[in-house]
C-alpha cells in the first residue's frame, strides 16, 4: 500500500524479544494493570530490551533522538505494555530551550510524550534532527517537543498527549498522568 | 422533568413579554424526555430493494455498486449532459460532511436514494434529489487501532441493506430504511493490523471483502459473508500456506507467509458469464523481496475466485517478488476487445508497475495477451512474449541495505483511483501519474503486531529533469492497443473517472480543488468547477424524476495529500497544504 516513508531513518528499529511474544498472546483486557495508562510514580523502562531497571535523565541522548520507554509500575514492577497506547517518547533537551507548560512538565530536561500519533494512530518514530522535530512517517505530521508537542504541520489534530516527569531517587518517574487523550479520535 | 422546563419557559416568556398564559396553550411539549425518531420519509418506506438480478443490470438511472456495474467500467449511459451543454453544468446541492481526511467513495445511487461513505466510520443517507438528510450513521474507532489509509471507498447494497466496511475491521449490514445496524460481523483483528477501507462487492446474496493491512504484517484474503446474517461463508488467503497451491514460491519452512501482504483494499469486479470475482492484490511484505525469495503468489496479481465456494480459479502475476511497492489492487475492467482478427474476452487492468495489461479470461485461467508501459517505466526491460513475465532490470530492484532508484514512483503510474471505459467509443480512460520516480533502501525489519512492517531504510521521491507535468488523463483504444490522446494536468492526478452516455468524461484528481468534464472524443476540458478541497472522490451519474445529476466527493487526504508534502520537499512552497473537509457535490444542467 501507499505507505512512504521518510528520507531520515526511523529511531525505531529495534523490538525486544518480549515483544514479539506478545503478538502470539491473547491481549489481555485494558483493566489490567499492564494495560492501564501510565500512572503518578511509575517509573519508565526502555521498549528495547526486557531490562527492569528505571531509566534516568543520563540513559537519554541529549538532543535527541528519543528514547522508546514503558511506564512500570515501581512497587511490584508490572511494565504497561499491553496496550500500544502506553508507549512514550523520552527526549533530553537543554531546559533553556522548553516553552511554558513544557518546562514544568519537564525533568532534568527529559520531556516525556504518547509516542502514538492523533491522526492514524501510527507511532511517531523519526527525529527530524536538523529541525529537532517529531515525525510521524505515516502522513509527515510533525511536533514541536520543545512546545508541548505542539503540531507544526500536517494532517494531526492535536498535540501528543504529554507526560509530566518528576525525578524520584535519581530515576525518571510519571508526576501526573497524560495530558490528555491518547490514541486515534473516536468519531 | 418535561414539564419543569416547560414552567421555566413560561416564566422566560413573561419577562420577555407578559403574556404567558396565552403562549403556553399554544407551546408543544415533548413526547418524550429523550429524542425519538420521527415518521420515517416517504422515500424511504417506497425503498426499492436491491436485487441480485438488478446489480447485474442496472436501471441507467441508478449507480448500485462502486463501479455501477460488475464490469468496473465506471461508465453511466446517461446522455443529458454533453459536450453541448456542459458549459451550463452547476450545483444543484452540496452537503458538508463533517469530516475530514480523504473522501474517496461514490456517492451510490438507488431510486432517489444516496448512500456516501465518509473518513470517520460515518455513512449517510440523502434524498439524491436535494440533499435532504435522511439518517446519518456513525461508529466509534478502537483508540488504539491504526488506520494508516482513513478513509472509506463506499458501500454494497442488497435487499434492503446497505454494506459498510468499517475501520476496525468489522462488515456493518445496516437497515436502508432506518439507518439501524441489522447485524455487524468481525472481519478480523484490528489489533493484528487488519483495517477496512474498500466497498464490499455482493454477488448472488454474499458480500465478498478483503481487507487492508501489508504494511503491518497482514496475510492477504477474500472473504464472504451470508448478506441476510453476516454469517461467514468463507474465506481465501491470497499468500498460500505450505502445501496450498502457490506455497512454492514462498521460502520453504518459513513463516512468511502469515505476514506475506497481498492484501486486497480495493473492490473487484465480477463476470457472471464465467461465475468468476476477479480481485487485485496488494504487494509483498515486508516490502523487498530479497527477504521473501521466490515469486510470493498471489502478491501484486490478479485472482479468479469462484464467488459461492472462494476457489481461486486462476491468477495472473503482474510482476514477481515485488520489491516497489506497486501494490496491483485495481481488479481488471472486463471488457472484450479485438486483436489479430479476433474477439477477446478480455481483461484490462492497468498496474501500478506503469504497464497496461491486456488479457483473456477463461473458465479456468487468465492468459497473458499484450503488455506494454503507459508511462514513463524504467525497471522492466520486456515482457515474456507467451507468459507476459516481466524481465526485471535487477540494477533498478532495491533491497535490503541496497539501493535503487526506479520509475514510475512507488505510488505507481496509476495508484487506486478507478480507469474507466466507455463503450461508445470503446476507449480506456487512464487517470495516470509520470514523470516520478523513487530511490529507495530497505533494510530487515522486526516484526511487532499492530506496528509496521515494511523495512524501509530510506524513501525518497524525485521528478525527471526537465519534464513539464505529472498528471495526466490518457485515452487508449483497446482493439489498436493505441493511445488516442493525452491531457496533460496542472498537477499530479489522484481522480477516478467517470464514463457517460453524453460523451463526457469527469474527473477531479488535482491539488486546484478542481472537479473537471472532459470531452470524451479528445480529451478537451469543457468545464470546472473549484470545490472547497481537493477531489480524490468516485464520481457518478444519476437520473431522479428525468433528470441526469453528477455526484461527486470533495475532501483531501491520505496519499494525495502525502503526494502534496513531498512535491513540496522538492520544489519548497510550490505545493502548500490543499485545504481539508469534506463535501458531497451534486451538479445538474439549469
Amino acid at each position: 500500500m501507499n505507505i512512504e516513508n521518510s528520507t531520515r531513518r526511523g529511531f525505531l528499529t529495534v523490538v525486544s524479544v518480549a515483544g514479539l511474544k506478545l503478538a502470539l498472546e491473547p491481549i489481555p483486557a485494558l483493566a489490567q494493570p499492564a494495560s492501564e495508562r501510565p500512572k503518578e510514580g511509575d517509573v519508565l523502562v526502555p521498549v528495547e530490551s526486557e531490562s527492569t531497571n528505571a531509566l534516568e535523565p543520563r540513559d537519554i541522548p541529549l538532543g535527541g533522538p528519543p528514547l522508546l520507554a514503558w511506564p512500570m509500575d515501581a512497587a511490584d514492577k508490572t511494565v504497561r505494555k499491553d496496550s500500544r497506547l502506553n508507549k512514550i517518547l523520552l527526549l533530553r533537551l537543554d531546559p533553556s530551550t522548553l516553552v511554558g507548560a513544557t518546562k514544568d512538565r519537564a525533568a532534568e530536561g527529559v520531556v516525556a510524550y504518547s509516542a502514538i500519533c492523533p491522526h492514524a494512530g501510527c507511532e511517531v518514530n523519526v527525529w527530524v534532527a536538523e529541525q529537532q522535530t517529531l515525525e510521524c512517517s505515516c502522513h509527515y505530521s510533525h511536533y514541536n517537543p520543545r512546545e508541548g508537542a505542539s503540531v507544526i504541520d500536517g494532517p494531526a489534530p492535536r498535540a501528543l498527549a504529554a507526560l509530566p516527569l518528576k525525578i524520584v531517587g535519581g530515576k525518571l518517574a510519571v508526576a501526573k498522568p497524560f495530558t490528555g487523550r491518547v490514541g486515534i479520535v473516536a468519531s | 422533568m418535561t414539564k419543569i422546563l416547560m414552567r421555566g419557559v413560561c416564566v422566560a416568556a413573561i419577562a420577555a413579554a407578559g403574556m404567558c398564559g396565552a403562549s403556553a396553550q399554544q407551546m408543544i411539549e415533548p413526547a418524550s424526555a429523550t429524542p425519538v425518531p420521527g415518521p420515517m420519509p416517504e422515500i424511504l418506506r417506497q425503498y426499492t430493494a436491491v436485487t441480485a438480478a438488478r446489480l447485474k443490470n442496472p436501471e441507467d438511472g441508478n449507480w448500485l455498486m462502486f463501479r455501477r456495474t460488475f464490469d468496473g467500467w465506471g461508465y453511466s449511459p446517461l446522455g443529458e449532459i454533453t459536450p453541448a451543454n456542459v458549459s451550463r453544468l452547476q450545483p444543484a446541492w452540496s452537503f458538508a460532511t463533517g469530516q475530514t481526511e480523504g473522501h474517496e467513495a461514490p456517492p451510490v445511487v438507488n431510486n432517489g436514494v444516496m448512500f456516501v461513505a465518509t473518513p470517520g466510520n460515518q455513512l449517510l443517507a440523502l434524498e439524491a434529489r436535494t440533499g435532504k438528510v435522511l439518517w446519518r450513521y456513525k461508529r466509534p474507532f478502537p483508540e488504539d487501532m491504526t488506520p494508516l489509509h482513513p478513509t472509506s471507498r463506499g458501500v454494497g447494497l442488497y435487499g434492503d441493506k446497505v454494506y459498510f466496511a468499517a475501520a476496525e475491521a468489522v462488515l456493518v449490514a445496516i437497515d436502508a430504511r432506518t439507518g439501524k445496524e441489522a447485524w455487524a460481523a468481525k472481519v478480523d483483528d484490528y489489533k493484528k493490523g487488519y483495517y477496512l477501507s474498500l466497498a464490499p462487492l455482493v454477488i448472488d446474496g454474499k458480500v465478498l471483502l478483503g481487507a487492508s493491512g501489508g504494511e503491518l504484517g497482514a496475510r492477504g484474503f477474500l472473504a464472504a459473508f451470508d448478506a441476510e446474517t453476516g454469517r461467514e461463508l468463507w474465506r481465501t488467503y491470497t499468500v498460500p500456506a505450505p502445501g496450498e497451491p502457490g506455497s512454492e514460491t514462498w521460502p520453504a519452512g518459513g513463516d512468511h507467509y502469515k505476514r506475506g501482504g497481498a492484501s486486497i483494499w480495493i473492490t473487484g469486479t465480477y463476470d457472471p458469464e464465467t461465475n468468476l470475482t476477479f480481485w487485485g492484490t496488494g504487494n509483498g511484505g515486508p516490502w523487498f523481496g530479497d527477504q521473501r525469495p521466490g515469486d510470493n503468489l498471489f502478491t501484486s496479481s490478479v485472482v479468479a475466485f469462484n464467488p459461492g465456494t472462494g476457489q481461486i480459479k486462476g491468477h495472473f502475476q503482474y510482476h514477481p517478488n515485488d520489491s516497489w511497492d506497486w501494490d496491483e489492487v485495481s481488479p481488471p475492467l472486463i471488457v472484450d476487445y479485438r486483436r489479430d482478427g479476433r474477439t477477446v474476452k478480455g481483461l484490462v487492468n492497468v498496474a501500478r508497475n506503469g504497464y497496461l495489461w491486456q488479457l483473456e479470461r477463461t473458465h479456468d485461467k487468465i492468459n497473458f495477451v499484450a503488455g506494454q508501459p503507459y508511462v514513463r517505466q524504467n525497471v522492466f526491460k520486456g515482457l515474456d512474449p507467451r507468459t507476459g513475465r516481466p524481465d526485471v532490470d535487477e540494477t533498478r530492484k532495491p533491497g535490503t541495505n541496497k539501493t535503487a532508484e526506479f520509475c514510475p514512483s512507488l505510488w505507481g503510474g496509476k495508484n487506486w483511483p478507478p480507469a474507466a471505459y466507455s463503450p461508445q467509443t470503446r476507449m480506456l480512460y487512464i487517470p495516470a501519474n509520470d514523470n516520478l520516480c523513487t530511490q529507495l533502501t530497505g533494510e530487515a525489519p522486526k516484526y511487532v503486531q499492530g506496528e509496521r512492517f515494511q523495512g524501509v531504510a530510506k524513501n525518497v521521491l524525485k521528478m525527471v529533469a526537465g519534464a513539464d507535468h505529472i498528471g495526466e488523463l490518457q485515452a487508449w483504444n483497446l482493439d489498436t492497443g493505441k493511445k488516442v490522446w493525452t491531457t496533460n494536468m496542472p498537477s499530479f492526478n489522484w481522480g477516478p473517472v467517470l464514463a457517460t452516455g453524453g460523451g463526457l468524461l469527469f474527473a477531479g484528481g488535482t491539488n486546484d480543488r478542481m472537479f473537471r468534464a472532459f470531452d470524451a472524443r479528445t480529451g478537451k476540458i469543457l468545464w470546472e468547477f473549484p470545490t472547497g478541497s481537493g477531489v480524490a472522490g468516485v464520481p457518478v451519474s444519476f437520473q431522479v424524476d428525468g433528470k441526469q445529476y453528477v455526484a461527486v466527493q470533495s475532501g483531501w487526504g491520505v496519499d494525495p495529500a502525502k503526494m502534496q508534502t513531498r512535491m513540496n520537499l522538492i520544489f519548497p512552497g510550490q505545493y502548500p497544504d490543499v485545504p481539508q473537509g469534506g463535501t458531497v457535490w451534486v451538479f445538474a444542467v439549469k
